[in-house]
């Protein structure tokens, strides 16, 4: 594991060594201005009848935007692979806790569902 | 020495390394306290994804059931002001990643200016919401105060219904619009105290990136904090489809 | 039982260690203002000791009202206020924060290499959340107590008592936060701070089972944190989310509710296995079977244990296909459980064992855990739930695994440790005879409630059919027994700290980095980064040490 690495290697302080990635401000504004696009394309879908598909659709773009900003603004993309299982346990936890829930709630006879 | 030997000479700190005030003594370098204190950000923001997880849950399974109250309850969010505070809160995302790579670059001034606009960013949110909260409370659409069915029994004396081409609901389907305002008010409010701390937390960044506080190299405090608000960003991000957008097509 | 493993310095020239983390500070602001983990480790040992014995209280009162068949000693509110009291004083008071919070604190950065644990305000955090919780648990009571049962059920919850739930939910809450601390803090630790050489397959299993209960602290417990607001908000303003009259599902409480309160079964019983692990192997002289095993079914009851939460809802009104599905997954977390008791149990074959005290609690571990869980799986299984749940069945399964399993486990983890805590051994003898006594009295509290809940006495009730109530004599009897044997250690423990021999570093010639160290160990544990350089449990290389070493009592 890299922190193993870094830690067996003695300590050099190679001054301002981050580990991290700094994003060029270009890519945040590229980021926000797309950001800003998406909101647009949800508040414009929900005004278009798709039936089924209205809450998928806005879903969808709800993700996309959460990735966009999971990614570049919280650095996940440049980001070790901890943090990226971080991220993952947490979005799955969430998943698991939703799906199974709503398991229940689907199949019952004398649901509403 | 009560150590047995095999503890007696680790990697020892030969070198004087340097000793930045700012680390702490259990940690053997920068970059390990650093890599640490971000972990810890990403396992609070965990917690965070599964304290507002039960929400959603409460959300989706409510939305599911009483699909028309939950319709005809959205129409009485005003989209305009749920888009502004939308692009209110994505803007305040990216002043606050400008104000990570300001601090990262050593800009002070520069990251003053992206935590202040941040900061301004934050409040304009709260104010629209405040907004928003005291139509709802005029018009009596607040579970557990007064709650008023008559905007759903009788859309024609309501102008956000009559807008959005609502029909009169039955008793009991009128009825269940406050399960919808029980988690209006229950998810954007935890999102708002959410807000509040983070604003509150800015304007103690305000004071100390002033002094240069996280433009000598270490911008741990910056950056973690920058998670946070991009995790309240994102709440948001999912809140406003949830909440405003369920159907605004006329049926 | 004349062979014993322990080795004591020369008790005529042996001394506790001038510097110490004990001796390092002076005066009380030094403890309640430390970052020290491991004076923090004993702040919490001193309050959870307190919160115990307010909680076996409570239990003592369980038990004299069952003396009878009518509801004589108190009022049948009253009773309902004593059991949902002692509920929540032992689960989210003592059980939750038990291991981790003491042994856990104490031991993990000593045993990883490291100087401290990652956050150590966080740590003390931890501990002020705790207390606040817990003093605003004792504010409930004296103001009249709750009596919804410590699972809150809605609507009863909601709608239909005037009782202090709000100061309780409050003060779950709070220690809620508390366990989510120290869990955040035992991950970032585990991961970042581990000395050079200490590879994840090198640390004692003991970490491996805090990291695996740490993962469910961080992800289950703020599901039951929204629970609550959500029962504040319905209880104080009325909104409607588990109320049916304004189209609210009560059953959506009980699921946000179990998603937490099962994993915080396992959050509770993994520290302790992971006592288990170190003790089974010292008193075997043998490294565990099956290490990768080991660590990995933590992990797995850890993962797993999310997927399980409704087998407490069987009866509730769940749809059949949701019985069926958490059924069969309940099945599925029995394994990774049942192979840590096969592995430990290898461990001791061809051992060479010895029956000091720890080593005595761990024996009890092993066959009352093995017990309970086995009748949890009678529980899981839907058809047979039916019948046995809301009995007295399912409070002797959880009493099994909780108090037979998970208590004994810390009593074996605090009597290993003491030396290593305050450079004292404890008198083996007395010790030896509360741990036998603590058995005994277990099995006649307990045993006699799995017979109850076949029979179908059901649970929190103060009053039951005059045929029961044999069993219910015999169950309090051996719930006077018990209480002796939890009596016994505080009495010689609290004795040890001025009387008890000198421990030296290592009475138990045990593996494992905190054993390295001296008795009780320097404020800063290591006096340089160690370098893990040999396998976990490896008594060869402890042996190669004690050749090297030349034994030394410095003062």
């Amino acid at each position: 594991m890299s922190e193993q690495k870094q830690q067996l290697a003695h300590h050099e302080p190679k001054h301002g060594e981050h580990q991290h990635h700094v994003t060029p401000p270009g890519v945040y504004v590229a980021i926000f201005i797309t950001l800003l696009v998406f909101t647009a394309l949800t508040v414009g879908a929900s005004y278009v009848e798709m039936g089924v598909w209205n809450p998928v659709i806005a879903l969808a773009i709800g993700v996309i935007k959460a990735t966009l900003v999971v990614l570049f603004f919280m650095g996940v993309k440049y980001s070790s692979k901890l943090t990226m299982l971080t991220v993952g346990a947490g979005i799955f936890t969430f998943l698991t806790l939703i799906s199974m829930t709503l398991a229940d709630y689907i199949s019952r006879a004398w649901g509403l569902w | 020495m009560s150590d047995s030997p095999v503890i007696a000479h680790g990697a020892s700190e030969v070198e004087h390394h340097e000793h930045p005030a700012y680390l702490r003594h259990h940690f053997e370098s920068v970059e390990q306290q650093a890599d640490t204190t971000n972990f810890a950000m990403w396992l609070f923001l965990l917690t965070e994804v599964m304290f507002f997880g039960g929400l959603f849950t409460a959300y989706l399974i409510y939305r599911n059931w009483y699909y028309p109250a939950f319709v005809a309850a959205s129409h009485q969010l005003n989209i305009f002001w749920g888009t502004a505070n939308t692009a209110v809160l994505i803007s305040s995302s990216f002043t606050m990643a400008m104000g990570v790579w300001c601090a990262e670059t050593r800009r002070k001034g520069g990251l003053v200016l992206c935590l202040v606009l941040t900061f301004l960013l934050g409040l304009v949110f709260l104010g629209i919401k405040s907004i928003e909260y005291s139509e709802k409370i005029e018009k009596h659409h607040v579970p557990g105060f007064h709650y008023s069915l008559k905007s759903f029994l009788d859309p024609d004396s309501d102008e956000a219904a009559k807008a959005a081409g609502d029909k009169p609901l039955p008793l009991d389907v009128a009825r269940h619009t406050e399960v919808y305002f029980s988690l209006y008010f229950a998810m954007t409010g935890m999102h708002a105290l959410h807000m509040i701390i983070g604003i509150a937390i800015l304007g103690f960044m305000i004071f100390r990136a002033r002094a240069g506080a996280y433009t000598a190299g270490h911008v741990t405090f910056v950056e973690n904090f920058g998670l946070y608000w991009h995790f309240v960003d994102i709440i948001w991000i999912f809140l406003f489809p949830l909440l405003y957008l369920i159907s605004r097509h006329a049926n | 039982m004349s062979a014993t493993i322990v080795s004591l310095p020369d008790q005529s020239t042996a001394r506790i260690p001038k510097v110490n983390f004990i001796t390092k500070e002076n005066g009380l602001l030094s403890w309640l203002l430390t970052g020290d983990h491991k004076r923090i480790a004993i702040l919490y040992l001193i309050s959870l000791s307190f919160f115990f014995f307010i909680g076996g209280a409570l239990a003592g009162l369980i038990r004299l009202e069952l003396l009878t068949p009518q509801a004589d000693l108190m009022a049948t509110d009253t009773y309902n206020k004593v059991f949902t009291m002692h509920g929540v004083i032992m689960i989210f008071f003592f059980l939750v924060p038990s291991v981790p919070a003491t042994l856990g604190n104490f031991l993990i950065p000593l045993m990883i290499g490291a100087k401290d644990l990652a956050l150590p305000k966080i740590n003390l955090l931890s501990w002020y959340l705790y207390i606040a919780g817990g003093l605003l648990a004792i504010y409930t009571m004296a103001t009249g107590g709750v009596d919804t049962g410590w699972t809150f059920t809605t609507p009863l919850s909601t709608h239909y008592v005037n009782t202090n739930v709000l100061t309780t939910g409050l003060a779950v809450f709070i220690a809620g936060f508390s366990s989510i601390f120290t869990g955040l803090n035992f991950l970032v630790t585990i991961h970042k701070m581990r000395c050079p050489g200490m590879t994840w397959f090198k640390l004692p299993l003991f970490v491996w089972a805090h990291y695996a209960a740490s993962i469910l602290m961080v992800l289950g417990t703020p599901v039951v944190a929204i629970a609550i607001v959500l029962v504040a908000l319905e209880r104080t303003i009325g909104i409607g989310v588990f109320d049916p009259t304004k189209g609210g599902d009560p059953i959506l409480f009980q699921h946000l509710f179990w998603f937490y309160s099962h994993p915080a079964v396992y959050i509770m019983i993994l520290p302790g296995m992971g006592v288990i692990s170190e003790t089974i192997s010292t008193f075997s002289r043998k490294r565990v079977f099956g290490y990768t095993a080991v660590a990995f079914s933590s992990v797995a009851i850890a993962v797993f244990g999310f997927f399980v939460w409704a087998h407490h809802m069987f009866i509730m009104g769940i749809s059949n296909y949701a019985v069926l599905v958490f059924s069969l997954l309940t099945m599925l977390v029995a394994v990774p459980s049942a192979i840590k008791i096969f592995n430990w149990t290898f461990t001791l074959y061809k051992g060479s064992i010895t029956f000091e005290t720890p080593m005595l609690y761990t024996f009890g571990f092993m066959g009352l855990f093995t017990i309970g869980g086995l009748t949890g799986v009678f529980l899981g299984t839907s058809g047979t739930d039916i019948h046995l749940t809301e009995t007295y069945f399912i409070v002797a399964h959880f009493h099994f695994v909780m108090v037979g399993g998970m208590l004994m486990a810390f009593l074996a983890g605090i009597h290993f440790w003491w030396p290593k805590m305050t450079g004292r051994m404890y008198p083996e003898k007395i010790s030896q005879l509360a741990a036998v006594i603590t058995f005994i009295g277990f099995n006649f509290t307990f045993f006699p409630q799995f017979i109850l809940g076949t029979l179908g006495m059901p649970r929190r009730y103060a009053s039951y059919p005059p045929e029961f109530q044999v069993l219910n004599v015999f169950s309090t009897a051996g719930a006077t027994i018990l209480g002796v044997g939890y009596l016994l250690p505080v009495l010689y423990l609290t004795w040890s700290l001025k009387y008890g021999a000198i421990a030296g570093n290592n009475p138990w010639q045990a593996t494992g980095l905190e054993w390295q160290t001296q008795s009780p160990p320097l404020t800063e544990n290591f006096t340089s980064t160690p370098i893990m350089d040999h396998e976990a449990y490896d008594y060869d290389w402890l042996d190669k040490q004690k050749e090297k070493e030349v034994t030394t009592s410095v003062g």
